[in-house]
Formats: structure tokens, C-alpha cells, sequence
């Protein structure tokens, strides 16, 4: 039992300060996290409650001769048995594309399977049961037959079209993109060197710890849909969920509790979860469905298996003149719904050479159909390719011409006072610092000494490398994102502030929270905008029925536009407060101001009253103000990046690694980032973001690939298998900030949760092929397992 | 088809339980499903990932690789009854001062093996403690902050001993 002594009180916190943005508060909010007590979707248990389980191709492309649910339906505890037909009846398919992404194409999408079976893993029939162990034993009687077809494995077979996966489509081409500047043959004619390269990407996922999951409470009385989602974007689900189903929008309400990852895994629709909910209106009681391991790894998105050859053409002096791309990407059988599979290409075109000022740039990208589980949007989204083959390639060019990769960097970087500028792409930056990131990062890592170390110890026989990587960072979309070509996913968000009666602020936003801060960070946006002290705060998020309508989180938009909506929402409330007490004080409210719970004299400092006053009288005496005076302790305000398509992000990566050239292991040694993603409002936060996100792009660089079988069966679904970083193989990692606040917003925060991922693959590929080239041998294909490196060693 | 199950009696937290468990369910499942204590997680399903630890007489155990069953007789705490006995509050301090942690699936896991290395190998240093933790996945932190809040603990506890609980 609680002795009642033991019990926190409630005192307000003397230790308060005026200044919270920009101060490593701790979180708070979370503490509930390290004690066993958070609400992660499967903690949440309903009466009537019925587990789903679903039957899954065991081939990567096959027609469904006969399915036969019959026995199955007899197992014990089974309430039913469903295939993709009945589900249909509940659930209408969906098309994953986006009008500006110009041409793209997909087939139609079941919740379940219909007739035939695109990928291993893909949904054929339901099974639900009172138990989990229930459904699962009955999965056994479930009678199919298939008819195996021929299966698209290899992308580069897919871009030849001999069988073609969608015949409706006429080829197995997604989406296809081209551009070139003007005058761009002319200038590369007149380059002295042009080097070349093909580099090959590793498909991965995410690997979230809490599997995705989705229960969905349908109450027939209101025709109304409670879906408890462990997503990062609830009001996108909201608006899909009610579409597909029918049911009213504002019926639909999304929630979603604690979250254990996501990282761009949970923001996709995913038809077994449409299915679950589609389950729920059919059977009129709550349906859950929890992936297990091996079906997290045959069906959470996938991403980033391209291969793309890039060329770069300098002078002799080291000008970078331009770069040509052809990129060549397999997303599997669908592009995916609403965001759509073409997005990660069309970034990697848009991002090649993206922190370089050269003139000049041709690309060409093909998305192509394959009979492999579908690839979509995981964090970074298409940056650690980009970014990789660009510092790769500019690494083979200072090497080509004999100057130091910094200098070349520094040479070729877009100067720190050239902005606003547009790149060749056509993307436009605001203001970045690519200089003033590399001064520091060299100087943090001891750029020379340790080249002195590296070049000492190659004397011993020890190959070190050290490898650079500039990189920018698509942050805070503006509506060109999604919204302009249809797709139902909101670039504005809200925050609504509510005074309570004793003075503590309930904060709600539509941008959510899986464990970045978002919670905390908006927690010390509204206490120092309003005047509170941070515990003072208590932040709501990842419901519809309660926030403000939204995007969620994803693309790095949660402090930069939820953030300004609690800034904007939280400078209203300050005033409403002032009117109040101005009204009870009876005192010009501008010589009054809010600081550490008190409104106080704006220049002695000296308290007037508390908030806890001002909030009795304004609820429960609002009769002792003036007849006219309404007060509104309520407030709402709304963001909108409108200036700039996006508000970029830039940093350096620097990475240095030990090779053993008798066994290929990679070590890492040590890793430094220097990031500017604008206003820091929790430095703490923000480095772990970054170390998160760079130990994410590690995982990528050197672990982590969805290996699979010339017939296109996953050969490695099991977290034994699929290698994920562990604390021993990773290093230490020098985080150093340089701040340029974006001048969209008041609050000037850009966004940090990618950055890290988007740089940190190419720094390991170069400081790994920098340990090599004394060897004569190099590695183009993530991930550099041992054998691979073994293997351009000539040893294997 | 009934299930087997086995009469079984053991410690949870500090209190006795008697159930009658299936054969084949795992400890993690009862722990979660049957005892609703939630806060032990499963992640991998393979003893891989570390997010279903507990502690099974003082031990580190892995909830997804041990049957319900084989608790019998024996002590159990999860991360609810380490937390709640105070066992785990130096640490669980530190990892906030630190924010050892984002989403928290892995956090339960982690703090037991964090109190496995307070206990048992007080003088671990920054390399050792990585090792020591690489049975527990964090796909968000990058671990640097977990090694730091558990290297803090270690640290003060080399200075002035913990008192309660955690140096027990």
C-alpha cells in the first residue's frame, strides 16, 4: 500500500527560472516511462475484447486458388474467420499516389488479399479469436492452395519489365523522374576530371521495439470508432480510417498513448490495420491486432534499396562544376497509401550535392515494382542516400585530385553568406551554415592531429579512417509536401492552452509525442511564454477527440511547427491573464507581466497575485468583474510554414573507424556532429535526437538489411538475424550545435530528429574507404559487413 | 483443445501468487495478460532485445524464454515492484538527468540490467558497461546517455555507497 506520507505533495517549484528554451530540462512528463507504468497499446485492455491474427502469403507473388476458412472458424474460442472479399464489404481499397509527384502510378490495395498475393507476408485472410493464443492456434486451419507466379525479386529486372507485376499498369515503372540544367553538357565538357561511382543501398526498416498495433472499439449505438493506434499521426488516420469505413469524420476518434518508436514506421496506413478496424464494425466489439516479430519484418515498411551510379565533374583547382545522378529504387508491389512510395527517389534527386554550390546537375530516377515487401518514408527519408553518395563521390574527387577532403569541402560548400539560395534542384534555402559547421567540427575533432594519429599509426600496420559528411535536411514541410497533391495530411498544427483555476497550464497539440520530447519541449515553450514554472505544465497529445486538428509527428515538424503553435497560443493566453488581472487589480495591464506563477509589477518585479487568484476569480467569481469583462483562459493557435517549401536543417558528420584488414570488422572509434537545426529549446534533447538518429544511420551503414531469397522469401525476420546496433559497437558521439533560427516562425526552431540519420552512413563510408585506400580497395554497398570489406580486400 | 496447466506458487513483488498456468505460456504473457503488469514489455519474442527482463530470484531473466510455470516456488519482481520498493530510484533518477531513454519500451529492461551491473560489477568502466548492456536493444537513445546515467550511479556509489536497496 501508499503510505499516504510517501504521496508527492504539491508545491509550486521554487527553483523556477524565466528561461526554459534553450535549457536541458529534464522530462518530466516521462518519468512514468522508467517505472513501468507507461500505457503502450497493448497495456490497454477492453471488455469483449477480440485478438486478430491474420493468415500471410507464404509467396512473393502467387494467385489464390481456393481458400478454405471453414475449419478454422471451428477452433476453439474463434469468433470468426474472414477473407479479403468479406473484409472489402467494410473496407474500400485505396490507390497510394500523389498528383505533383507527376505520372506516379500504383495498383489497387485490399485491407486483405483478393485472388492474388503480391508479396511474402501480405494479408489473405483474418482470424479472430477471444485469445491471441486462440487465433493462433486456428491460423494452422486455415486451407489454402496457391498458385505460384512468376516473382519480381531484383529491381534492375523489374526496370526490363519482362513480367510485368500489375498488368493493368502496362509496366513495372512507379514512377519515373528526369532533370537537367541548362547548359549542362557544355559546362561538363569542360571539366578536367570526372569521376564515377555506383553505390548500392541496403533495404532496412525500422525495427521499433513495441511492434506496430492498432485496436479498434466500434460502438454500433453511434456508429462511432475508437482506434487506439500506436501512430504519429492521428488525425491522418482519422480521415482515412472514416473515409474507408464510412463512418462520419468527427466519429472516428484516434488516440494514440505511449508509442515505443516509430521512426517513420508508424505513419503509413497498413492494411492489416485497416482490416483490424474494419474487423471491429463488422463484429460490433473491440478487435486488437499486436504484430509479432516476424510480421513486423514481412510487412512494417521497408526502405532504401536503391542503387545509384553518380558522376562528378570538377576543375583541376578543385571547384566541383557538377553532378550527375541515375538512381534506381525497388519499393515493392504498392506504392503506399496516403504518403506514397516515390517520395524517398524524389528526395534523393532533390538532395544530391545539396550543400554544394556548383551550377550544374542531370539526374535520372526510376521507381520500380517488386514482389517484395513494400518500401515507404523511414526517418530521413531518402537524405542518408543522398547524402552518401554525394560526400562518396566528392571524397573520390578530392582524392582524384590530391587535396585533403576537408579542404575540398570547404572549397565547394555554399557560403554561410550566400542565402537566400537556390540550389540546382530548385530547392530553395532560407539560411544555412555550412562554414561556420565545419570550422567547428574540425575543430572539436582535431581535424589535423588526428590526421597525424592516422597516418602514424598506418606506419604500425593500424588502418584507421577518417570520413567527412556535409549534409542539409528537409525540415517543417510546408503544405507542398503532401496537401498539394491531394494526399489528406495537414501542414498547419495547433496548440490550445488552458489556464486552469489554480494556475497550472493544460496544454494540448496535435504533434505527438514516441519518446523524441515533444511533450517536454512544448511543456517549456508555454512556461516561458506565459510566465509559469515548468512543472506547472502538464502537456496532452495523440488524440482527436481533445487536440486541436494536426499533422502529427514526422519530417522533423513537431518542435518547429507545433512548437510555434504553443508559442503563438501561449503569448494570447499571457494577455488574456493580464486583461484579468488588470480588470482585478484595477491597473493598466501594461504595467503588469507574468513571472514565476505570480503577475507581477512589469518593472519592480514586485507580486501582484497569484495565477492561482486570478484563476479562482475568473471561474468561480467572474461576478466581482466588470459587468462586460468576459475572461478567456482558453486559447488556440495555429501554425503554418508558408514561405519556404521547407525549412532546411545543414550540419557535418565526422566519423573515425579502425579497419582489420584480416577480418573486415569495421570499429567505430569515435563519431562528431555539428547541426544546426535553428533555436535549441532542450539541448539535451536535441544532442540525444542527434546521437539517436546518427546510431540509426550506423545501423544502416554497417548491420542492418531485409535480406531475401532469389524467390523473394525474407531470410532474415527475426531480430537474432537482423542485426540492429548494439551499445558495445557503438562509439562515443561529440555533439556541437550551431544555431541559425529560422525566421519563419517567432520561435526559430527547424527541426533535429533526422539529421543524424542523414548523414551518418556516408561519414562511416568514407572514414571506411579512408582506411582502405592505403590497400588499394574500397566499399560502394551498405551495409559494409566484414565479409564485403573482406571481400574488395581480394581476400574472400 | 483444453489447455494444460500447473498449479503454481510463487513471490511476485513481495506478495504470494497461486495460479493455475498454462504449460506453454511464457512468463512475460502471464506477468502481462493474466497478473496486469504491463510494464514489462515484449519486443522480440527470441531473447534477443531485452525489453521483457525480470528478475527471477535475483537473476536477470529473459520473460519471452521462461515459462510461467518455471517460477514456481521461486521470486519474481518486475520493473512495478523494483520501482515501487525503491530498488530501482537511483537509477531511474539518473536516467532523467540524463534522459537515458526516449520512448521507454526498452527503459524496464534496461533498468534491471542497470541494477544487475550496480550490483554485481560496481567497478565497471564506460567500455564494460556497453558490453553489459548490449543484451538490451534502444533503437532511440544511441546509448551514450544510458552508459552516462549508468556510469553516474557507479561513480557516486564509489564515493559513497548506496545505501538502500540498489547495493543490497
Amino acid at each position: 500500500m501508499n503510505a499516504r506520507s510517501e504521496l508527492p505533495s504539491n508545491p509550486v517549484d521554487t527553483r523556477t527560472q524565466e528561461k526554459y528554451i534553450g535549457t536541458s530540462v529534464p522530462r518530466a512528463g516521462a518519468r512514468k516511462l522508467l517505472q513501468g507504468r507507461g500505457v503502450y497499446l497493448d497495456d490497454v485492455r477492453l471488455p469483449r475484447l477480440a485478438h486478430v491474427v491474420f493468415f500471410r502469403s507464404p509467396h512473393a507473388h502467387a494467385r489464390i486458388k481456393s481458400l478454405d476458412l471453414s475449419r478454422a472458424r471451428q477452433q476453439p474460442g474463434v469468433i470468426g474467420a474472414f477473407d479479403g472479399a468479406a473484409i472489402a464489404e467494410y473496407c474500400t481499397p485505396w490507390v497510394g499516389v500523389l498528383s505533383h509527384l507527376k505520372g506516379l502510378k500504383s495498383a489497387v490495395q485490399h485491407a486483405v488479399a483478393i485472388d492474388r498475393v503480391c508479396w511474402q507476408g501480405e494479408a489473405v485472410a483474418a482470424i479472430v479469436a477471444e485469445t491471441r493464443r486462440q487465433a493462433e492456434d486456428a491460423l494452422d486451419h486455415v486451407m489454402a492452395e496457391f498458385e505460384p507466379l512468376p516473382a519480381v525479386i531484383d529491381m534492375r529486372e523489374s526496370l526490363k519489365g519482362d513480367v510485368v507485376i500489375h498488368p493493368e499498369l502496362g509496366d513495372n515503372i512507379c514512377f519515373t523522374r528526369s532533370m537537367e540544367t541548362e547548359g549542362f553538357a557544355e559546362a561538363w565538357a569542360k571539366a578536367d576530371v570526372v569521376v564515377e561511382k555506383t553505390y548500392d543501398f541496403g533495404r532496412h526498416t525500422g525495427v521499433t521495439n513495441e511492434p506496430r498495433a492498432l485496436m479498434a472499439d466500434y460502438n454500433p449505438a453511434e456508429h462511432s470508432l475508437t482506434v487506439y493506434h500506436a501512430n504519429q499521426a492521428p488525425h491522418m488516420m482519422q480521415d482515412i480510417i472514416s473515409r474507408h469505413l464510412n463512418i462520419p469524420e468527427s466519429n472516428v476518434r484516434v488516440i494514440c498513448k505511449d508509442v515505443g518508436g516509430s521512426f517513420g514506421i508508424k505513419v503509413h496506413v497498413y492494411a492489416d490495420e485497416m482490416a483490424t478496424a474494419a474487423l471491429s464494425v463488422m463484429l460490433r466489439r473491440p478487435v486488437k491486432f499486436l504484430a509479432d516479430r516476424i510480421e513486423s519484418f514481412l510487412t512494417d515498411i521497408h526502405a532504401r534499396e536503391h542503387t545509384a551510379t553518380v558522376r562528378l565533374a570538377c576543375t583541376k583547382a578543385g571547384d566541383i562544376i557538377g553532378f550527375d545522378l541515375d538512381d534506381l529504387t525497388g519499393i515493392g508491389p504498392y506504392s503506399v497509401y496516403p504518403r506514397t512510395s516515390g517520395i524517398e527517389g524524389n528526395q534523393v534527386v532533390n538532395l544530391t550535392g545539396g550543400p554544394y554550390k556548383h551550377k550544374h546537375y542531370r539526374a535520372r530516377l526510376n521507381v520500380v515494382f517488386t514482389n517484395k515487401n513494400v518500401t515507404c518514408q523511414y526517418r530521413a527519408v531518402g537524405h542518408p542516400i543522398a547524402m552518401a553518395l554525394t560526400e562518396g563521390i566528392v571524397d573520390e574527387a578530392a582524392r582524384a585530385i590530391g587535396m585533403d577532403p576537408a579542404e575540398f569541402r570547404r572549397r565547394n560548400l555554399i557560403p554561410d553568406d550566400a542565402y537566400p539560395y537556390t540550389f540546382v534542384s530548385g530547392t530553395k534555402y532560407e539560411k544555412l551554415s555550412h562554414q561556420q559547421c565545419m570550422d567547428k567540427l574540425l575543430k572539436l575533432m582535431d581535424y589535423d592531429a588526428l590526421r597525424a594519429e592516422q597516418a602514424a599509426l598506418r606506419q604500425k600496420g593500424v588502418y584507421r579512417g577518417i570520413g567527412l559528411a556535409a549534409m542539409i535536411e528537409v525540415t517543417n514541410p510546408s503544405p507542398a509536401f503532401y496537401g498539394v497533391g491531394g494526399a489528406r495530411i495537414s501542414a498547419q498544427d495547433g496548440a490550445t492552452i488552458r489556464m486552469d483555476p489554480q494556475g497550472m497550464l493544460n496544454v494540448m497539440v496535435s504533434v505527438t509525442e514516441q519518446g523524441q520530447g515533444t511533450e517536454a519541449v512544448f511543456a517549456q515553450i508555454a512556461a516561458q511564454t506565459v510566465g509559469v514554472s515548468v512543472d506547472r505544465v502538464r502537456v496532452i497529445t495523440g488524440d482527436t477527440g481533445v487536440t486541436p486538428y494536426g499533422g502529427g509527428t514526422w519530417a522533423s515538424r513537431g518542435a518547429g511547427i507545433g512548437g510555434e503553435a504553443v508559442l503563438q497560443s501561449g503569448k494570447v493566453l499571457k494577455s488574456n491573464i493580464l486583461d484579468i488581472a488588470a480588470a482585478i487589480l484595477t491597473l493598466d495591464k501594461a504595467t503588469l507581466d507574468v513571472v514565476n506563477n505570480q503577475v507581477v509589477d512589469k518593472l519592480t518585479g514586485e507580486a501582484k497575485m497569484p495565477l492561482a487568484e486570478v484563476g479562482r476569480v475568473a471561474y468561480f467569481r467572474p461576478d466581482t468583474l466588470p459587468m462586460n469583462f468576459q475572461s478567456e483562459l482558453t486559447v488556440t493557435r495555429h501554425y503554418t510554414p508558408r514561405e519556404y517549401g521547407f525549412t532546411f536543417t545543414n550540419g557535418i558528420q565526422a566519423s573515425y573507424v579502425e579497419v582489420d584488414p584480416e577480418t573486415g570488422f569495421v570499429k567505430l572509434l569515435k563519431h562528431w556532429c555539428v547541426e544546426d537545426c535553428g533555436t535549441v529549446i532542450n539541448p539535451m534533447l536535441v544532442d540525444e535526437q542527434i546521437r539517436g538518429g546518427i546510431v540509426q544511420g550506423i545501423g544502416g551503414a554497417l548491420f542492418e538489411e531485409c535480406l531475401y531469397s532469389e524467390d523473394g522469401q525474407l531470410l532474415n525476420g527475426s531480430m537474432a538475424d537482423y542485426l540492429v546496433p548494439m551499445a558495445s559497437e557503438m562509439p562515443d558521439i561529440i555533439v556541437g550545435h550551431v544555431e541559425t533560427p529560422t525566421r519563419g516562425s517567432e520561435l526559430g526552431a527547424k527541426g533535429a530528429g533526422e539529421a543524424g540519420t542523414a548523414g551518418a552512413p556516408g561519414a562511416v563510408m568514407n572514414a571506411v574507404n579512408d582506411a582502405l585506400a592505403p590497400l588499394g580497395a574500397g566499399v560502394t554497398a551498405q551495409p559494409f559487413t566484414p565479409q564485403r570489406v573482406l571481400k574488395a580486400l581480394g581476400k574472400v | 483443445m483444453s489447455e494444460k496447466k500447473i498449479n503454481t506458487t510463487f513471490e511476485l513483488n513481495g506478495a504470494r501468487v497461486e495460479r493455475e498456468v498454462p504449460v506453454r505460456m511464457h512468463l512475460i504473457d502471464m506477468l502481462r495478460e493474466d497478473l496486469g503488469l504491463t510494464g514489462s514489455h515484449l519486443g522480440c519474442e527470441h531473447g534477443v532485445c531485452g525489453a521483457c527482463q525480470v528478475m527471477v530470484d535475483g537473476k536477470v531473466v529473459r520473460g519471452c524464454l521462461t515459462l510461467g510455470v518455471a517460477v514456481e516456488g521461486k521470486s519474481v519482481e518486475t520493473i512495478e515492484g523494483l520501482s515501487d520498493s525503491g530498488q530501482l530510484a537511483v537509477l531511474q533518477q539518473a536516467f532523467l538527468q540524463h534522459n537515458a531513454f526516449q520512448c521507454g519500451f526498452c527503459s524496464s529492461g534496461m533498468l534491471i540490467s542497470a541494477l544487475d551491473i550496480v550490483r554485481h560489477h560496481p567497478d565497471a568502466n564506460r567500455d564494460e558497461i556497453r558490453d553489459l548492456i548490449s543484451g538490451n536493444y534502444c533503437r532511440c537513445t544511441g546509448y551514450q546517455a544510458i552508459v552516462d546515467a549508468i556510469e553516474s550511479v557507479l561513480k557516486a556509489q564509489r564515493v559513497l555507497p548506496i545505501a538502500q536497496g540498489a547495493a543490497a
